[in-house]
Protein backbone atom coordinates (compact mmCIF):
# COMPACT_ATOMS: atom_id res chain seq x y z
CA UNK A 1 0.00 0.00 0.00
CA UNK A 2 1.46 3.34 -0.98
CA UNK A 3 -0.14 6.61 0.08
CA UNK A 4 1.16 10.16 -0.14
CA UNK A 5 1.69 12.40 2.87
CA UNK A 6 -1.05 14.95 3.47
CA UNK A 7 -0.27 18.42 2.10
CA UNK A 8 0.95 20.90 4.69
CA UNK A 9 -1.02 24.12 5.29
CA UNK A 10 -0.23 27.24 7.28
CA UNK A 11 -1.11 27.61 10.97
CA UNK A 12 -2.60 31.00 10.02
CA UNK A 13 -2.94 34.03 12.29
CA UNK A 14 -5.23 32.40 14.86
CA UNK A 15 -2.88 29.57 15.85
CA UNK A 16 -2.94 30.68 19.48
CA UNK A 17 -6.49 29.36 19.89
CA UNK A 18 -5.40 25.80 19.24
CA UNK A 19 -1.78 25.69 20.29
CA UNK A 20 -1.06 27.86 23.34
CA UNK A 21 -2.55 25.39 25.85
CA UNK A 22 0.74 23.49 25.44
CA UNK A 23 3.16 26.39 25.85
CA UNK A 24 6.25 24.94 27.53
CA UNK A 25 8.96 27.57 27.88
CA UNK A 26 10.59 26.05 30.93
CA UNK A 27 11.61 22.54 29.92
CA UNK A 28 13.74 21.77 32.93
CA UNK A 29 12.16 22.38 36.30
CA UNK A 30 14.26 21.97 39.45
CA UNK A 31 15.67 18.47 39.75
CA UNK A 32 16.46 17.90 36.08
CA UNK A 33 20.16 17.15 35.68
CA UNK A 34 22.26 19.30 33.40
CA UNK A 35 23.78 22.69 32.71
CA UNK A 36 21.01 25.32 32.84
CA UNK A 37 20.72 27.58 29.86
CA UNK A 38 18.23 30.16 28.66
CA UNK A 39 17.70 30.84 24.97
CA UNK A 40 16.03 34.15 24.12
CA UNK A 41 15.53 35.58 20.67
CA UNK A 42 13.32 37.25 18.13
CA UNK A 43 11.74 36.30 14.84
CA UNK A 44 12.12 38.98 12.14
CA UNK A 45 10.65 39.09 8.64
CA UNK A 46 12.18 40.30 5.36
CA UNK A 47 11.67 43.94 6.36
CA UNK A 48 13.30 43.35 9.73
CA UNK A 49 9.87 43.70 11.34
CA UNK A 50 9.08 41.55 14.36
CA UNK A 51 6.87 38.53 13.66
CA UNK A 52 4.27 38.60 16.43
CA UNK A 53 2.40 35.46 15.36
CA UNK A 54 5.11 32.80 15.22
CA UNK A 55 5.30 29.61 17.23
CA UNK A 56 8.57 27.79 17.89
CA UNK A 57 8.81 24.17 18.96
CA UNK A 58 12.05 22.68 20.17
CA UNK A 59 13.11 19.07 20.63
CA UNK A 60 16.30 17.98 22.33
CA UNK A 61 18.08 15.23 24.22
CA UNK A 62 18.80 15.37 27.93
CA UNK A 63 22.23 16.10 29.36
CA UNK A 64 23.09 12.42 28.93
CA UNK A 65 22.33 12.47 25.19
CA UNK A 66 19.14 10.41 25.53
CA UNK A 67 15.75 11.45 24.11
CA UNK A 68 12.35 11.36 25.77
CA UNK A 69 13.29 10.28 29.26
CA UNK A 70 10.75 10.33 32.07
CA UNK A 71 12.66 13.02 33.96
CA UNK A 72 13.07 15.23 30.89
CA UNK A 73 10.65 15.15 27.96
CA UNK A 74 12.78 17.55 25.91
CA UNK A 75 9.89 19.29 24.14
CA UNK A 76 9.28 23.03 24.28
CA UNK A 77 6.82 25.42 22.64
CA UNK A 78 6.88 29.23 22.74
CA UNK A 79 4.71 31.80 20.92
CA UNK A 80 6.26 35.13 19.97
CA UNK A 81 5.07 38.38 21.58
CA UNK A 82 4.46 41.80 19.98
CA UNK A 83 8.22 42.31 19.63
CA UNK A 84 8.66 38.91 18.01
CA UNK A 85 10.34 37.54 21.14
CA UNK A 86 10.35 33.91 22.24
CA UNK A 87 12.05 32.29 25.22
CA UNK A 88 13.12 28.88 26.45
CA UNK A 89 14.64 27.78 29.75
CA UNK A 90 16.29 24.39 29.36
CA UNK A 91 19.49 22.41 29.79
CA UNK A 92 22.33 21.92 27.38
CA UNK A 93 21.77 18.56 25.68
CA UNK A 94 24.40 15.86 25.47
CA UNK A 95 25.84 14.63 22.19
CA UNK A 96 23.74 12.32 20.05
CA UNK A 97 24.56 10.11 17.08
CA UNK A 98 24.51 11.61 13.62
CA UNK A 99 25.01 10.23 10.11
CA UNK A 100 27.17 7.11 10.09
CA UNK A 101 27.16 6.94 13.87
CA UNK A 102 29.43 9.99 14.15
CA UNK A 103 28.58 12.07 17.21
CA UNK A 104 26.96 15.44 16.65
CA UNK A 105 27.71 18.58 18.63
CA UNK A 106 25.09 19.48 21.26
CA UNK A 107 22.12 21.06 19.49
CA UNK A 108 18.40 21.72 19.74
CA UNK A 109 16.07 20.91 16.81
CA UNK A 110 13.59 23.70 15.99
CA UNK A 111 10.32 23.83 14.05
CA UNK A 112 9.02 27.33 13.25
CA UNK A 113 5.34 27.90 12.40
CA UNK A 114 3.58 31.12 11.40
CA UNK A 115 1.09 32.76 9.09
CA UNK A 116 2.80 33.01 5.71
CA UNK A 117 4.56 29.67 6.06
CA UNK A 118 2.68 26.97 4.16
CA UNK A 119 4.92 24.45 5.90
CA UNK A 120 7.09 24.79 8.97
CA UNK A 121 10.71 25.91 8.79
CA UNK A 122 13.27 23.57 10.30
CA UNK A 123 16.45 24.88 11.87
CA UNK A 124 18.82 24.14 14.76
CA UNK A 125 20.39 25.90 17.74
CA UNK A 126 24.03 25.07 18.47
CA UNK A 127 26.03 26.23 21.47
CA UNK A 128 28.81 28.84 21.31
CA UNK A 129 32.44 27.95 21.99
CA UNK A 130 31.73 24.24 21.96
CA UNK A 131 34.75 22.49 20.44
CA UNK A 132 32.44 19.77 19.06
CA UNK A 133 30.94 22.30 16.62
CA UNK A 134 34.10 22.02 14.49
CA UNK A 135 33.45 18.32 13.83
CA UNK A 136 29.65 18.37 13.68
CA UNK A 137 28.49 16.47 10.57
CA UNK A 138 25.41 18.66 10.03
CA UNK A 139 27.19 22.01 10.48
CA UNK A 140 29.71 20.68 7.95
CA UNK A 141 26.92 20.59 5.35
CA UNK A 142 26.22 24.31 5.83
CA UNK A 143 28.23 26.86 3.78
CA UNK A 144 30.86 28.15 6.22
CA UNK A 145 29.82 31.80 5.87
CA UNK A 146 26.28 30.91 7.03
CA UNK A 147 27.10 28.60 9.96
CA UNK A 148 27.08 31.43 12.50
CA UNK A 149 23.31 31.80 12.06
CA UNK A 150 22.86 28.41 13.75
CA UNK A 151 25.14 29.12 16.71
CA UNK A 152 23.63 31.03 19.64
CA UNK A 153 25.51 34.03 21.05
CA UNK A 154 26.52 34.33 24.73
CA UNK A 155 24.29 36.84 26.53
CA UNK A 156 25.50 36.68 30.14
CA UNK A 157 25.88 33.85 32.63
CA UNK A 158 23.89 30.83 31.45
CA UNK A 159 22.11 32.98 28.86
CA UNK A 160 22.11 32.69 25.09
CA UNK A 161 20.66 34.78 22.30
CA UNK A 162 19.55 33.17 19.06
CA UNK A 163 17.38 34.86 16.44
CA UNK A 164 15.36 33.67 13.48
CA UNK A 165 15.87 35.93 10.46
CA UNK A 166 13.51 34.82 7.73
CA UNK A 167 15.25 36.72 4.94
CA UNK A 168 18.18 39.02 4.23
CA UNK A 169 21.97 38.93 4.34
CA UNK A 170 22.06 37.13 7.67
CA UNK A 171 19.07 34.89 6.89
CA UNK A 172 18.99 31.93 9.25
CA UNK A 173 19.94 28.58 7.76
CA UNK A 174 16.83 26.45 7.26
CA UNK A 175 16.93 22.76 6.50
CA UNK A 176 15.09 20.60 4.01
CA UNK A 177 14.12 18.02 6.62
CA UNK B 1 10.72 -4.19 13.49
CA UNK B 2 13.29 -2.87 11.08
CA UNK B 3 15.43 0.09 12.03
CA UNK B 4 14.08 3.42 10.79
CA UNK B 5 16.87 5.26 9.04
CA UNK B 6 14.90 8.28 7.84
CA UNK B 7 11.60 9.51 6.48
CA UNK B 8 10.74 9.67 2.80
CA UNK B 9 10.82 12.92 0.83
CA UNK B 10 7.49 14.13 -0.59
CA UNK B 11 6.24 13.16 -4.03
CA UNK B 12 6.68 16.03 -6.52
CA UNK B 13 3.93 18.63 -6.41
CA UNK B 14 2.30 17.36 -3.21
CA UNK B 15 3.86 19.76 -0.70
CA UNK B 16 3.93 23.58 -0.95
CA UNK B 17 6.94 25.73 -1.69
CA UNK B 18 7.67 28.45 0.86
CA UNK B 19 7.28 31.30 -1.63
CA UNK B 20 3.76 31.33 -3.08
CA UNK B 21 3.01 34.95 -4.04
CA UNK B 22 -0.75 34.40 -4.46
CA UNK B 23 -0.70 34.01 -0.65
CA UNK B 24 0.83 37.42 0.02
CA UNK B 25 2.08 36.70 3.56
CA UNK B 26 4.65 34.31 2.08
CA UNK B 27 6.49 37.15 0.31
CA UNK B 28 8.26 38.61 3.37
CA UNK B 29 8.43 35.33 5.27
CA UNK B 30 9.66 32.70 2.82
CA UNK B 31 13.39 31.96 2.98
CA UNK B 32 15.34 33.30 0.01
CA UNK B 33 18.54 31.25 0.34
CA UNK B 34 18.75 27.55 -0.54
CA UNK B 35 17.66 25.09 2.13
CA UNK B 36 20.33 22.68 3.37
CA UNK B 37 19.35 19.02 2.94
CA UNK B 38 19.28 17.53 6.44
CA UNK B 39 20.16 13.88 6.94
CA UNK B 40 17.78 12.39 9.49
CA UNK B 41 19.67 11.81 12.72
CA UNK B 42 18.51 10.78 16.18
CA UNK B 43 17.20 14.32 16.61
CA UNK B 44 14.82 13.98 13.65
CA UNK B 45 13.94 10.29 14.13
CA UNK B 46 12.64 10.77 17.67
CA UNK B 47 9.90 13.05 18.94
CA UNK B 48 7.87 14.00 21.99
CA UNK B 49 5.30 11.56 23.35
CA UNK B 50 2.07 12.85 24.85
CA UNK B 51 -0.35 10.90 26.98
CA UNK B 52 -3.71 11.12 28.69
CA UNK B 53 -2.01 13.05 31.51
CA UNK B 54 -1.63 15.92 29.05
CA UNK B 55 -5.37 16.03 28.24
CA UNK B 56 -8.70 16.66 29.94
CA UNK B 57 -11.56 14.19 29.39
CA UNK B 58 -13.76 16.51 27.26
CA UNK B 59 -11.00 17.98 25.11
CA UNK B 60 -12.28 16.23 21.96
CA UNK B 61 -15.81 17.70 22.25
CA UNK B 62 -15.85 21.38 21.30
CA UNK B 63 -19.61 21.60 21.89
CA UNK B 64 -19.37 20.92 25.62
CA UNK B 65 -16.69 23.30 26.82
CA UNK B 66 -19.04 26.01 28.10
CA UNK B 67 -22.32 26.51 29.96
CA UNK B 68 -24.52 25.86 26.92
CA UNK B 69 -24.26 24.42 23.43
CA UNK B 70 -22.66 26.62 20.77
CA UNK B 71 -24.74 28.01 17.90
CA UNK B 72 -24.28 26.13 14.65
CA UNK B 73 -24.62 22.80 12.92
CA UNK B 74 -23.17 20.09 15.14
CA UNK B 75 -20.83 17.73 13.25
CA UNK B 76 -18.55 14.80 13.97
CA UNK B 77 -15.09 14.93 12.42
CA UNK B 78 -13.20 11.66 12.49
CA UNK B 79 -10.69 9.67 10.54
CA UNK B 80 -7.56 7.61 10.64
CA UNK B 81 -3.98 8.75 10.99
CA UNK B 82 -1.67 6.46 9.00
CA UNK B 83 1.69 6.64 7.28
CA UNK B 84 2.49 6.36 3.57
CA UNK B 85 2.68 2.58 3.93
CA UNK B 86 -0.86 2.51 5.29
CA UNK B 87 0.24 1.69 8.83
CA UNK B 88 -1.84 3.20 11.62
CA UNK B 89 -0.13 5.88 13.73
CA UNK B 90 -1.41 5.19 17.25
CA UNK B 91 -1.31 7.22 20.47
CA UNK B 92 -0.25 10.53 18.99
CA UNK B 93 -1.51 14.03 19.72
CA UNK B 94 -3.87 15.84 17.34
CA UNK B 95 -4.79 19.49 18.04
CA UNK B 96 -7.52 21.37 16.15
CA UNK B 97 -8.79 24.94 16.05
CA UNK B 98 -11.46 26.67 13.99
CA UNK B 99 -13.81 29.65 13.61
CA UNK B 100 -17.33 29.60 15.04
CA UNK B 101 -20.45 29.11 12.92
CA UNK B 102 -20.43 32.81 11.99
CA UNK B 103 -16.84 32.70 10.75
CA UNK B 104 -15.37 34.47 13.77
CA UNK B 105 -12.42 33.49 15.99
CA UNK B 106 -12.31 34.53 19.65
CA UNK B 107 -8.92 36.15 19.04
CA UNK B 108 -7.80 39.74 19.68
CA UNK B 109 -6.69 40.29 16.10
CA UNK B 110 -9.88 38.99 14.45
CA UNK B 111 -11.67 42.16 13.31
CA UNK B 112 -14.36 40.46 11.22
CA UNK B 113 -17.72 41.98 12.12
CA UNK B 114 -19.47 38.72 12.94
CA UNK B 115 -20.70 37.63 16.36
CA UNK B 116 -18.54 35.75 18.80
CA UNK B 117 -20.18 32.85 20.61
CA UNK B 118 -19.67 32.70 24.38
CA UNK B 119 -20.25 28.96 24.17
CA UNK B 120 -17.58 28.25 21.59
CA UNK B 121 -13.81 28.57 21.88
CA UNK B 122 -13.02 26.49 18.80
CA UNK B 123 -10.13 24.53 20.30
CA UNK B 124 -9.84 20.76 20.73
CA UNK B 125 -7.34 17.96 21.07
CA UNK B 126 -7.19 14.21 21.33
CA UNK B 127 -4.90 11.20 21.06
CA UNK B 128 -5.28 8.67 18.25
CA UNK B 129 -6.28 5.22 19.47
CA UNK B 130 -4.37 1.97 18.91
CA UNK B 131 -5.61 1.88 15.29
CA UNK B 132 -4.72 5.50 14.58
CA UNK B 133 -8.34 6.67 14.77
CA UNK B 134 -9.46 10.02 16.14
CA UNK B 135 -12.85 11.67 16.63
CA UNK B 136 -13.97 15.21 17.42
CA UNK B 137 -17.43 16.64 18.04
CA UNK B 138 -17.70 20.26 16.93
CA UNK B 139 -19.80 22.63 14.87
CA UNK B 140 -19.42 23.41 11.20
CA UNK B 141 -17.16 26.50 10.94
CA UNK B 142 -18.27 29.53 8.93
CA UNK B 143 -16.48 31.09 5.97
CA UNK B 144 -14.87 34.48 6.61
CA UNK B 145 -13.20 37.32 4.73
CA UNK B 146 -9.45 37.94 4.86
CA UNK B 147 -7.33 40.66 3.38
CA UNK B 148 -5.10 38.66 1.07
CA UNK B 149 -6.67 40.24 -2.03
CA UNK B 150 -9.85 42.13 -2.94
CA UNK B 151 -12.97 40.27 -1.79
CA UNK B 152 -10.98 37.32 -0.45
CA UNK B 153 -12.93 34.72 1.54
CA UNK B 154 -11.56 31.61 3.22
CA UNK B 155 -13.49 28.40 2.59
CA UNK B 156 -14.79 26.73 5.73
CA UNK B 157 -11.89 24.86 7.33
CA UNK B 158 -10.55 23.27 10.50
CA UNK B 159 -6.86 23.58 11.39
CA UNK B 160 -5.10 20.32 12.33
CA UNK B 161 -1.74 19.91 14.13
CA UNK B 162 -0.30 16.39 14.27
CA UNK B 163 2.89 15.13 15.92
CA UNK B 164 3.40 11.54 14.77
CA UNK B 165 6.34 9.44 15.93
CA UNK B 166 9.21 11.82 15.17
CA UNK B 167 10.34 15.43 14.85
CA UNK B 168 10.45 14.80 11.09
CA UNK B 169 6.78 13.71 10.92
CA UNK B 170 5.35 16.92 12.43
CA UNK B 171 2.48 18.14 10.25
CA UNK B 172 0.14 21.12 10.34
CA UNK B 173 -2.67 21.15 7.79
CA UNK B 174 -6.25 22.24 7.20
CA UNK B 175 -9.38 20.19 6.56
CA UNK B 176 -11.99 21.49 4.12
CA UNK B 177 -15.60 20.55 3.39
CA UNK B 178 -16.94 18.81 0.27
CA UNK B 179 -18.58 20.91 -2.41
CA UNK B 180 -17.35 24.28 -1.09
CA UNK B 181 -17.38 26.72 -4.05
CA UNK B 182 -14.79 28.93 -2.31
CA UNK B 183 -12.06 26.28 -2.66
CA UNK B 184 -11.39 27.16 -6.29
CA UNK B 185 -10.46 30.74 -5.35
CA UNK B 186 -8.48 30.03 -2.17
CA UNK B 187 -4.69 30.54 -2.46
CA UNK B 188 -3.95 28.28 0.52
CA UNK B 189 -5.95 25.34 -0.80
CA UNK B 190 -4.38 25.85 -4.23
CA UNK B 191 -0.79 26.08 -2.96
CA UNK B 192 0.29 22.78 -4.57
CA UNK B 193 0.12 21.87 -8.27
CA UNK B 194 -1.00 18.26 -7.70
CA UNK B 195 -4.80 18.29 -7.88
CA UNK B 196 -5.20 14.92 -6.18
CA UNK B 197 -3.06 16.10 -3.27
CA UNK B 198 -5.27 19.19 -2.90
CA UNK B 199 -8.42 17.13 -3.01
CA UNK B 200 -7.16 14.93 -0.17
CA UNK B 201 -7.53 18.00 2.07
CA UNK B 202 -11.31 17.83 1.53
CA UNK B 203 -13.24 15.72 4.02
CA UNK B 204 -16.05 13.42 2.88
CA UNK B 205 -19.59 13.19 4.17
CA UNK B 206 -19.54 9.91 6.07
CA UNK B 207 -22.68 7.95 6.89
CA UNK B 208 -20.76 5.52 9.06
CA UNK B 209 -19.79 8.17 11.62
CA UNK B 210 -23.05 10.12 11.24
CA UNK B 211 -25.20 9.73 14.35
CA UNK B 212 -28.92 9.66 13.47
CA UNK B 213 -30.94 12.51 14.97
CA UNK B 214 -27.71 14.05 16.30
CA UNK B 215 -24.92 15.05 13.91
CA UNK B 216 -23.56 14.53 10.39
CA UNK B 217 -20.17 12.87 10.18
CA UNK B 218 -17.24 14.06 8.05
CA UNK B 219 -14.28 11.77 7.45
CA UNK B 220 -10.77 13.17 7.14
CA UNK B 221 -7.95 10.63 6.93
CA UNK B 222 -4.45 12.04 7.43
CA UNK B 223 -1.24 10.53 6.08
CA UNK B 224 2.18 11.13 7.63
CA UNK B 225 5.52 10.54 5.90
CA UNK B 226 6.55 6.93 5.52
CA UNK B 227 9.70 5.57 7.10
CA UNK B 228 12.76 4.41 5.23
CA UNK B 229 13.98 1.22 6.80
CA UNK B 230 17.04 -0.91 6.54
CA UNK B 231 16.00 -3.76 4.22
CA UNK B 232 15.02 -6.96 6.01
CA UNK B 233 17.21 -10.00 5.50
CA UNK B 234 15.78 -12.07 2.65
CA UNK B 235 14.14 -15.24 3.91
CA UNK B 236 15.88 -18.41 2.63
Amino acid sequence: MSLQATTSQTVGPFLHIGLTWLIIEDLAPAGVAGERVSVDGRVLDGDGAPVNDALLEIWQAGADGKFGEKSFRGFGRSATDDQGRFRFRTIKPGRVAGPGGKLQAPHIAVNVFMRGLLKQLVTRIYFPQDPANAEDPVLALVPSERRATLIAKPAGAGALEWNVLLQGHDETVFFDC
Amino acid sequence: MANITGYRRPAAGTQPEYLFPAYTSTIKRAPTKPLVLLPHTQSELTGPVFGYDDLQPGDHDLTRQHAAAPIGERIIVSGQLRDEDGRAVPHTLIEIWQANAAGRYPHRIDQHDAPTDPNFTGCGRTLTDERGRYRFVTIRPGEYPWRNHYNAWRPAHIHFSIFGPAFATRLVTQMYFPGDPLLAADPMFNCVPDERARNRLISALDWESTVPEFALGFRFDITLRGAQQTPMEREP
